[in-house]
């Protein structure tokens, strides 16, 4: 059986966030916050890391930090448990006396106190011995290769066509090269773990975006039997994609805990820790090359992306996957190369790929259209595609135009002056900006959902999803309301444990769609089995594993980002008074927490086009700019007036619900818009992220 | 963090008493930069002595158009207070230009004097910095370098003084007062903070064991006429990258009227609140245009050292000053 699509009734509505009062009251347990849960007083571990990027471990001298008042253990790669399957090197934490780059895991304390246990961590002597071979830690160290396969499986390159003799018969080419620095996902709660082992099961409360995620990898590192390792993640404090998949300090946690012998252990990583440990977005190189016609029809592109990725655990950034996709060109090209190092493995950050691959492309285009003199919103229009040029299927729902038009009419493109750097508003230089974005439709197959009725028209709802603050257990109850056709009052939804039903990931803007595909399966399996008024305690479990049409579609939202910038005539400091995103994503099932999707998006777009950048110590590893004080993200006052709004539709071919994900896809060309948006304040184009102020200074 | 010994004073003397007498005592006031040094492992004291609760807490108007500001006056209190407000408008602007909302209602005046270098190796105790650590060399030189000083640096030390306030009082001749085991000692604020030298471990000049207990303005026409205007990496909550506090007095009206004084002092460019003499020489006496505004800076600037990534620091205190005459004089000077 598979799910057929449903009656929104609660879908499409304003329905208020169900957790809302909890968090706002602080009522909500984060993953160290459980203590009352707790067989016994937790102890508190600190993470000792590596201060040299390439090496050995000699010897870890525990004798001060074990003299301390409070501190109770101190383990390391001799002390630790054996993993039963090391073979992830990113979490084989305390394994072996490799050093694989600087801020890397090397021991871990125990105390009775956080504070005990952070002067523990000091008093340490970690005895380190660098290789023989200088660290390679920036791009000019190493040396490029084509890596396999990029993230989420695409292919590294791309071929169609002829690009290079199409450049050379068009008549305007545009050829340059855009970087995007070093990101850091940083969201509010820091990496955090509650980790008990009582001989028999390890027990987890743990900051996740897939408690099921978290639970197989480490329970398999550790060899646990399955359904011998529980993970707990009821509430998470933000994610971006770097809770997405385990890290370390899940695994050091886990170590400490049976270190700790049946006592809990509780472990929050530092922010300054958050910089070496918990992914990040690696640096892009990009070199995007367009032909055009005189009136900016495309004959060539090409994106040619370079990344870092670590020398002990591979990460292919896919850059240049959305260059396949966006615009129609007879002649297209992509590669992926990356860079190995010896630095901390990148990872997932909101819309891998596209947020640095977009910026790139979209700047691309703006260039185009001045080359041109075209208008930029034509210039897309004179590139829009039949079929997806990528794999040749049709578009079930591109209205990328439809979401240009409107943005245009609201923000009041059409008065535009095109020159750039003519408009003087007192002390600030005026100019406004457009940029498209996209973003996959992602289905995740095997989702479970058990339904069990509870009489009265009530039911419990059960997988084992995590809402990371995106608003899912409001939204998925509205789903399983409309699937069974009943209120969202009477449904009991139970979500963030491995107790649950299986279920994926909370990412690839993909967490909705998922779950919810499978809601509705069992909500419709359990009305075919039982009817429509089914006993108390009758239960139905079913499994999604496709969706129609997935294969036969080119499933895509669209957006439009427009923004309007400042420019500072005397700092060049740049401001940010408006922006406007509209947006074409299926259904929006719930509208309060999708806005707040779109306007957080926006917002992280806006910070990565400004501020954001982490700087890597060519000489010592590290990131230097390792906390909220040193990388700025935005402020509330760099958000100005921010305003979003989708297309009144659904896409019933992408899910039963109508929906599409929205998760990432507001984080999508905003760096674009903002950067051209500064071009035409300005007249200085700048292709470097992010655009501080001395880019325009006169 | 480590152990240490806490001690709320009561009285001031004896607070300067206690931590005379300690070597590894410290005054603690609002805590906004000490309590992240503890935790960080960048302070390491053996016992706190609390000031914060000593009665400094008033703003009182002086016979001569001044004002003195007790210690502990809080930054938010003191930012929008109406002696603050109308005479000395640098001050207001650069106290509401400094942090948070949030840290501006902790921090002390006092305290905002005090306070450290944000230079990234400073508060990274895994890499070496003389200031942090003498002797174990400068990791910034040769590293992070967007906020590094470009005035007056040395070979030990390139950091920068992040106190937007300190700049604005460098700029308007402040005194601090200070008590001290030996008794009061009043300090042009030009002196308390030093460059760097052999010597960046230390900040200032006061001694161990001293503690400021008021600053005081002179009231005066270009304290009256002043204005702080800082660049920064985003709008609210990070430090300088220059910053420019500016006083004018001018004779005459338009175009024509006659530098008769002016103060400039800059922030984010070097160890201590840079005052600008050559600066304000080239324009004393002249009429006030975009050119002498050019030529001052540049006077100033002309021994600035400069890397790949602070090589910005100049023409942005071009564009700062420029902005700041600009807003004193009341008309565009280009």
């Amino acid at each position: 059986m598979t799910a057929t699509p449903i009656r929104p009734r609660s879908m499409g509505t304003h329905l208020t966030r169900l957790d809302g009062h909890e968090k706002v009251t602080g009522v909500a347990a984060y993953a160290v916050e459980h203590a009352l849960d707790l067989p016994e007083r937790p102890l508190h571990a600190w993470l000792v890391t590596s201060t040299i990027a390439r090496g050995t471990v000699e010897r870890v001298d525990a004798s001060d930090a074990l003299a301390h008042p409070g501190v109770v253990q101190v383990l390391d790669h001799t002390s630790a448990r054996r993993l039963a399957k090391p073979d992830d090197a990113e979490l084989a934490v305390l394994q072996d006396d490799a050093i694989g780059f600087r801020g890397q895991i090397v021991a871990v304390v125990l105390a009775e106190t956080s504070e005990a246990a952070r002067e523990g961590a000091r008093l340490v002597r970690v005895h380190q011995t660098p290789a023989a071979a200088p660290a390679e830690v920036v791009l000019d160290d190493g040396e490029a290769y084509a890596p396999e396969v990029a993230n989420a499986g695409h292919e590294p390159d791309t071929t169609d066509g002829d690009v290079d003799a199409a450049l050379a018969g068009a008549a305007v080419v545009v050829d340059a090269t855009y970087t995007t620095p070093h990101e850091f996902n940083s969201p509010m709660e820091p990496h955090a773990v509650t980790a008990v082992w009582d001989g028999e099961h390890l027990s987890m409360w743990d900051s996740t975006q897939s408690v099921h995620g978290v639970a197989s990898v480490i329970g398999r590192a550790l060899g646990l039997e399955r359904g011998k390792t529980r993970v707990r993640a009821p509430y998470v404090g933000g994610g971006f994609g770097s809770k997405g998949l385990p890290h370390a300090p899940e695994m050091a946690a886990a170590l400490a805990a049976f270190a700790a012998d049946g006592r809990p252990v509780q472990l929050a990583v530092t922010r300054q820790q958050m910089f070496s440990l918990t992914g990040y977005r690696t640096q892009t190189v990009s070199r995007f090359r367009l032909g055009a016609e005189p009136d900016g029809r495309l004959l060539a592109l090409s994106h040619d992306a370079l990344s870092q990725t670590s020398r002990y655990k591979e990460f292919v950034e896919q850059t240049a996957t959305s260059a396949r996709t966006m615009y129609a060109a007879d002649a297209r090209a992509t590669t992926h190369r990356v860079v190995p190092l010896d630095v901390a493995v990148p990872a997932w950050m909101r819309a891998p790929g596209e947020m640095p691959g977009m910026f790139a492309q979209e700047v691309a285009m703006d260039e185009l259209a001045v080359a041109c003199g075209v208008d930029p919103i034509q210039l897309r229009l004179r590139n829009e595609p039949d079929v997806d040029p990528d794999t040749g299927n049709l578009f079930n729902n591109r209205r990328l135009l439809e979401c240009l038009e409107r943005g245009a009419a609201r923000f009041g493109w059409a008065e535009r002056d095109p020159e750039p750097g003519v408009r003087l508003d007192g002390d600030w230089r005026v100019g406004t900006g457009v940029a498209s974005a996209s973003y996959p439709a992602l289905f995740m197959p095997g989702n479970t959902t058990r339904i069990q009725a509870l009489g009265e028209g009530r039911y419990a709802v059960s997988i084992g999803a995590v809402d990371i603050g995106t608003g899912a257990r409001t939204v998925l109850t509205q789903i399983a309301a409309d699937a069974l056709g009943v209120e969202p009052g009477r449904i009991e939804l139970s979500l963030g444990d491995t107790e649950l039903p299986k279920a994926t990931v909370a990412g690839g803007s993909a967490g909705t769609s998922s779950w919810g595909t499978s809601i509705v399966l069992a909500a419709q399996q359990l009305r075919a089995d039982h009817g429509d008024d089914p006993d108390a305690g009758v239960e139905t479990t079913a499994t999604s594993e496709g969706y129609p049409d997935m294969e036969n579609l080119a499933l895509h939202s669209f957006g439009a980002v427009f923004a309007e910038t400042r420019v500072h005539r005397w700092t060049g400091e740049v401001r940010v008074p408006r922006m406007l995103g509209v947006y074409s994503v299926g259904r929006v099932i719930n509208p309060t927490t999708a806005r707040s999707q779109f306007l957080g998006g926006l917002v992280m777009g806006l910070s990565g086009a400004l501020f954001e950048e982490g700087y890597r110590d060519p000489r010592f590893g590290h990131v230097v700019t390792q906390d909220l004080a040193t990388y700025h993200v935005a402020s509330h006052a760099d958000v100005g007036d921010l305003q979003v709004e989708w297309l009144d539709e659904e896409d019933t071919a992408a899910t039963p619900m109508g929906s599409r994900g929205i998760g990432e896809i507001g984080i999508v060309g905003t760096a674009a818009a903002i950067a051209n948006a500064t071009f035409h304040a300005t007249g200085t184009r700048v292709r470097d992220l992010p655009l501080t102020a001395d880019h325009f200074l006169t | 963090m480590k152990e240490l010994t806490y001690v709320r004073a009561t009285d001031a003397a004896e607070a300067v008493a206690a931590v005379t007498a300690d070597p590894d005592a410290r005054f603690l006031a609002g805590g906004t930069n000490l309590v992240d040094h503890l935790k960080l492992g960048v302070a390491t004291p053996g016992s706190l002595v609390d000031v914060s609760g000593l009665p400094l807490t008033e703003v009182e108007s002086l016979p001569d158009g001044g004002v003195r500001i007790g210690a502990n006056v809080r930054n938010s209190d003191l930012a929008v207070h109406p002696l603050l407000r109308h005479g000395f408008g640098a001050v207001s602007r650069a106290l509401l230009a400094g942090a948070s909302g949030q840290i501006r209602n902790q921090a002390t005046t006092g305290g905002n004097l005090l306070q450290r270098t944000r230079c990234v190796y400073f508060q990274d105790s895994s890499t070496p910095c003389n200031k942090r650590e003498p002797g174990s060399g400068c990791s910034a030189i040769g590293g992070y370098g967007r906020y590094d000083a470009i005035l007056g640096t040395s070979e030990a030390c390139v950091a920068t003084h992040p106190s937007d306030l300190a700049v604005a009082l460098a700029a308007l001749d402040a005194t601090v007062v200070v008590l001290g085991p030996d008794g009061e000692r009043r300090v042009p604020m030009g002196e308390l903070h030093r460059l760097p030298g052999h010597h960046p471990e230390r900040d200032t000049t006061l001694a161990h064991g001293e503690l400021i207990t008021h600053v005081e303005l002179a009231g005066s026409p270009v304290a009256r006429r002043s204005t702080y205007v800082k660049a920064r990496d985003r709008a609210s909550y990070a430090f300088a990258l220059v910053s420019v506090a500016a006083g004018l007095e001018l004779d005459g009206e338009g175009p024509d009227a006659v530098v008769t004084d002016v103060r400039l002092a800059w922030g984010g460019v070097a160890h201590k609140p840079w005052r600008a003499t050559a600066a304000e020489d080239v324009l004393r006496g002249r009429p006030l245009d975009a050119a002498a505004v050019r030529e001052a800076v540049d006077a100033e600037t002309r021994h600035a050292t400069t890397t790949d990534q602070n090589a910005y620091k100049p023409a942005m205190l071009r564009g700062v000053t420029t902005s700041a005459l600009t807003t004193l004089a009341g008309r565009d000077l280009a």
